[in-house]
C-alpha cells in the first residue's frame, strides 16, 4: 500500500508534465488537424532554454532566492519557447496549410530532427546535469519503515500545473481569443467569414502550446536535474499518447490522459519491469487507437463522403 | 520590377526594414542556445560560456539572407509564370522518360567499373561501399515502403521494424543453425512479411496520422524488445560475427578455397564489396520490378484505388482488409530482404541501426521523391543518403572554419532542414505527376493539383 501511494504521487507528478505537453498536441491537432511531431522537441528545447536561464541567473547574476530564480526561469523559458514555436509555425507549417495531408507531417518530422540536432550541435551531445534546485520533502506517513514522501519539487509541479491549467482553461473558455480558437476548430472558413483572423489564431495556438511545453520543460529540468538533446522524442510520444487517450481535440482529456499515462508508467515500472516502461506507454497508445480511437473525452470521428 | 525607380527605392527601404525585423527575430531565437553554451568545467560543474561573436555572425547572415531574398529572389519568383496544370507529356520529356531508366540501370551496372577505373582498387572500396551499397539499401527500402505509402496510401512510420526483423532473423538463424545466406534471405523476407501481417491486423481500421503514430509505436516496441531481450539479442551490444554471404558457396576470404584463390586472383577485399554491390542492386531491381508488375495486377490496382478513396473502394466491393494486409506484407517482405542483406554486409547489428530516425528517413524519401513514383524515390534516396555521405568528406571546410570543425556533426541538422525546405518547395515531392497504368489512346501524366489523395 505504501509503495502504491508513493508511486501514485510520483505518477501524478510525471503525469502533470505529460499533461502539459499533451495540451500542445491536442490544441494543434484540434485547430489544424495535424500531429505536430516536433512538439516533443520543442519541449526539449524549452528545457535547454530553462537550463541556460537558470545557469545565467545563479552563476552570472547571483540570484540566491530559489523561488525567484524558478519564477524567472519559467517566464524566460515560456517567452523564448513561444518565440521558437511561433517561428516554426510560420516557416515550416503555414506554407503547407491546405496542402496535401502528409506534407505538414513530413515537415514536422524534419523540424523535429532539425531541433534535436540543432541542440546537439550548439550545446554538445552530453547529458547536462545541474545540482538539485529544490531539496527537501514532506514525510506524509511511515509504515513498515517505508516513508511515503511528497518532495517540495513534486508539490511545486502540482501547484504550477494546477494554476496554469486554471489560467489556461479561463483563456480558452472565457475570453474572445478562446472563442476565436474554438470557432477555428469547428470551421476555419466560416470563422474567417465572421471576422476571426484565422492565421493569427493559429499562431497564438502554437504560442500557447509552446508556453505550456516550456512549463513542462522547466518542471522536467527541476524534477530530474538532467536534460539531453535526445530527450524530446520519448516524452513527446508519451504526451501524444496522453492526448490520444484523453480524446484528441479535448483539453480536459489531454490532462486526464497525461495523468493516466504518468500513473500507468510509474506503476508499470514499480510492479512489472522498468526496462519495458516505454513499451507500456506505446502499448497504451496502440490499444487506445485500435479500440477507442475517439479517446475518453473525444467526439467520435464521423466519416463523410 | 517593371515599375519606376521610385518604387524600387521604396522596396529597398521595405526590404531593409523586413531584414531588420527578421534579424532581431533571429537574435531572439538564437540568443539562448547559440549565444550561450553549457559546458562542463574541470570540477564537473555545468557552467555557461558566452558566444557573442558567433551569435552576431548568425544574425548578420540571417539579415543578409533576408535582404537578398526580398531584393533579388522574391521579384524573380514573382516573374515566373505558373505552368498550366494538365498537359500531355511533351515529346522531348517522353523521349527522356523513355531513355532515362535504361540509362540509369546501365550506369549502376557499370558503376563499380567506373569507380575502379577512376579511383583505383584501393580507394574504390570506399566509393562502392559508402555510396553504392549504402544508397542502394535505402533505394530498396524506399521502394519497399513505396508500396505501403505510395501505392496503398497507408502511412507507416514504423517501417524500420521489418528491416530489423529481417536483419535479426538472418543474424540469429545464421549464427544458431549455420544456414547460408541464400536460404535465409527468403526466410527473412517471409518472417518480416509475417510480422507485417501481424502488426497490420490491429491497425486496419485506422487511417492517416493515427495509423502513422501506431506504426511508430510498434516500431519502437520492437526496438525496445530488441534492446531488453538480452538473452536472445544481446541487447545494446548487438550481435557480432554474423556470417557473410558466399559466392554460391565460395567464401570471400584469403583461404585456399576462397573466392580469390578459386578464380586465381590476388586477394583483395574489393571482390566482396563488388559482389555485395551487385547483390543489393539485384535485390533493389527485383523490388522495383515486382512493384511495377504488381501495379498492373488486380491487387496493385486495388492498392491505388484504396489510396485515392477508401470509401469508394469499399462500395465497389474491394476487400479493403486483404488489400491493406497484402500491402503491409509486401512492403515488409522487401524490408526483410534488405534487413538480411544489411546484417550480412555489416557482420554486426545492434538496435541502434533501427531507430525511429531510420523510419523517418525512409518515409521522407518516399514523400520527397513523390509518393508512388519509383524514379522519384530513387532520386530522393540518392540525394539524401549521398548528400549526407558526402558531408563526411568535406575536409576543405576545415580550412574555412578551423581544424576543429567537424562536418559530420551537421549531417542530420541539414537533413532535417532539407526535409522542411523540400516540403515547402514541392509539397508533393519531386515527381508529383501520376503515370496511370491504364490509359485510353494517349499516355497522360496526371498533374499533382488534380490528385486528391490522403483521406484514407
Amino acid at each position: 500500500m505504501e509503495v502504491f501511494l508513493q508511486q501514485f504521487i510520483n505518477g501524478i507528478t510525471l503525469g502533470s508534465i505529460y499533461g502539459l505537453i499533451a495540451i500542445g498536441y491536442t490544441m494543434v491537432f484540434g485547430i489544424i488537424g495535424m500531429v505536430n511531431f516536433a512538439h516533443g522537441d520543442v519541449f526539449m528545447v524549452s528545457a535547454f532554454i530553462a537550463l541556460v536561464a537558470f545557469l545565467l541567473l545563479t552563476s552570472f547574476l547571483g540570484v540566491s532566492s530559489i523561488v525567484l530564480a524558478l519564477l524567472i526561469v519559467l517566464i524566460v523559458a515560456m517567452l523564448f519557447t513561444s518565440l521558437v514555436n511561433w517561428t516554426i509555425e510560420r516557416l515550416a507549417y503555414r506554407p503547407l496549410r491546405g496542402s496535401f495531408r502528409l506534407a505538414p507531417l513530413i515537415s514536422a518530422i524534419g523540424m523535429s530532427i532539425f531541433l534535436s540536432n540543432f541542440v546537439q550541435v550548439t550545446q554538445g551531445p552530453r547529458n547536462k546535469s545541474i545540482p538539485p534546485m529544490v531539496q527537501g520533502e514532506f514525510v506524509l506517513f511511515t509504515k513498515n519503515e517505508f516513508p511515503v514522501t511528497l518532495s517540495y519539487k513534486q508539490l511545486i509541479i502540482w501547484v504550477v500545473t494546477a494554476v496554469l491549467l486554471v489560467c489556461f482553461w479561463y483563456l480558452v473558455a472565457r475570453t474572445p481569443l478562446g472563442r476565436a480558437q474554438r470557432a477555428c476548430e469547428q470551421d476555419q472558413k466560416m470563422a474567417a467569414l465572421v471576422g476571426v483572423d484565422v492565421d493569427r489564431t493559429i499562431s497564438i495556438t502554437f504560442v500557447i502550446a509552446a508556453a505550456l511545453a516550456a512549463v513542462a520543460g522547466t518542471m522536467y529540468l527541476m524534477y530530474y536535474g538532467v536534460v539531453s538533446f535526445s530527450d524530446g522524442f520519448v516524452p513527446g510520444v508519451k504526451a501524444f499518447t496522453a492526448a490520444v487517450l484523453g480524446g484528441i481535440g479535448s483539453l480536459p482529456g489531454a490532462v486526464v490522459g497525461g495523468l493516466l499515462i504518468g500513473l500507468i508508467e510509474t506503476m508499470w515500472s514499480a510492479y512489472f519491469s522498468i526496462d519495458y516502461k516505454d513499451v507500456a506507454a506505446f502499448s497504451v497508445l496502440a490499444i487506445t487507437l485500435i479500440f477507442l480511437p475517439q479517446g475518453l473525452f473525444g467526439r467520435p470521428d464521423v466519416e463523410k463522403v | 520590377m517593371a515599375s519606376g525607380a521610385h518604387s524600387g527605392r521604396v522596396d529597398i527601404i521595405r526590404a531593409l526594414r523586413d531584414a531588420t525585423v527578421i534579424a532581431s527575430l533571429a537574435f531572439g531565437l538564437f540568443l539562448p542556445l547559440i549565444g550561450f553554451q553549457t559546458i562542463t568545467d574541470f570540477r564537473n560543474n555545468l557552467v555557461l560560456n558566452t558566444r557573442g561573436p558567433l551569435l552576431l555572425v548568425v544574425v548578420i547572415v540571417v539579415f543578409v539572407a533576408r535582404l537578398a531574398y526580398s531584393v533579388a529572389i522574391e521579384p524573380w519568383l514573382a516573374r515566373r509564370v505558373r505552368r498550366p496544370s494538365t498537359t500531355a507529356i511533351p515529346k522531348w520529356r517522353q523521349q527522356i522518360g523513355k531513355w532515362f531508366v535504361p540509362f540509369a540501370i546501365g550506369f549502376v551496372i557499370v558503376y563499380p567499373a567506373i569507380v575502379i577505373g577512376t579511383a583505383g582498387f584501393g580507394r574504390a572500396v570506399k566509393w562502392i561501399d559508402n555510396f553504392g551499397i549504402q544508397i542502394l539499401i535505402y533505394v530498396m527500402l524506399g521502394w519497399g515502403l513505396n508500396i505501403v505509402v505510395g501505392l496503398a496510401g497507408l502511412l507507416d512510420l514504423g517501417y524500420v521494424a521489418f528491416y530489423a526483423v529481417g536483419a535479426y532473423s538472418y543474424a540469429l538463424l545464421a549464427k544458431a543453425f549455420g544456414f547460408s545466406f541464400w536460404i535465409l534471405l527468403p526466410l527473412a523476407g517471409i518472417l518480416a512479411s509475417f510480422w507485417g501481417i501481424l502488426l497490420g491486423f490491429p491497425v486496419l481500421r485506422l487511417r492517416g496520422d493515427y495509423l502513422a503514430i501506431v506504426t511508430l509505436a510498434f516500431g519502437e516496441i520492437i526496438r525496445i524488445v530488441l534492446i531488453n531481450w538480452v538473452d536472445l539479442t544481446n541487447g545494446y551490444a548487438g550481435i557480432t560475427g554474423i556470417p557473410r554471404p558466399t559466392f554460391f558457396g565460395i567464401p570471400f576470404n584469403a583461404d585456399d578455397n576462397g573466392f580469390a584463390a578459386v578464380f586465381g586472383l590476388e586477394f583483395t577485399p574489393i571482390y566482396r564489396t563488388i559482389f555485395l554491390y551487385y547483390l543489393i542492386l539485384a535485390l533493389a531491381l527485383l523490388t522495383a520490378f515486382v512493384t511495377m508488375r504488381l501495379r498492373r495486377l488486380p491487387v496493385g490496382r486495388a492498392w491505388e484505388a484504396l489510396r485515392e478513396d477508401e470509401i469508394a473502394c469499399r462500395s465497389l466491393g474491394i476487400n479493403t482488409t486483404n488489400t491493406k494486409l497484402t500491402a503491409f506484407a509486401m512492403g515488409a517482405m522487401f524490408a526483410g530482404f534488405a534487413g538480411s542483406f544489411f546484417a550480412a554486409r555489416q557482420g554486426f547489428i545492434s538496435p541502434d541501426s533501427f531507430t525511429f530516425l531510420e523510419s523517418a528517413t525512409i518515409l521522407s524519401m518516399v514523400v520527397l521523391g513523390g509518393m508512388g513514383s519509383q524514379i522519384g524515390v530513387a532520386i530522393a534516396a540518392i540525394a539524401m543518403i549521398g548528400g549526407t555521405e558526402i558531408m563526411r568528406d568535406l575536409d576543405f571546410l576545415k580550412l574555412v572554419f578551423g581544424p576543429t570543425f567537424d562536418p559530420t556533426q551537421y549531417r542530420m541538422l541539414l537533413f532535417g532542414l532539407a526535409m522542411v525546405l523540400i516540403m515547402i518547395w514541392r509539397p508533393r515531392g519531386l515527381i508529383a505527376t501520376r503515370e496511370p497504368s491504364l490509359f485510353l489512346k494517349e499516355r497522360k501524366a496526371i498533374a499533382a493539383d488534380l490528385i486528391k489523395e490522403g483521406h484514407g
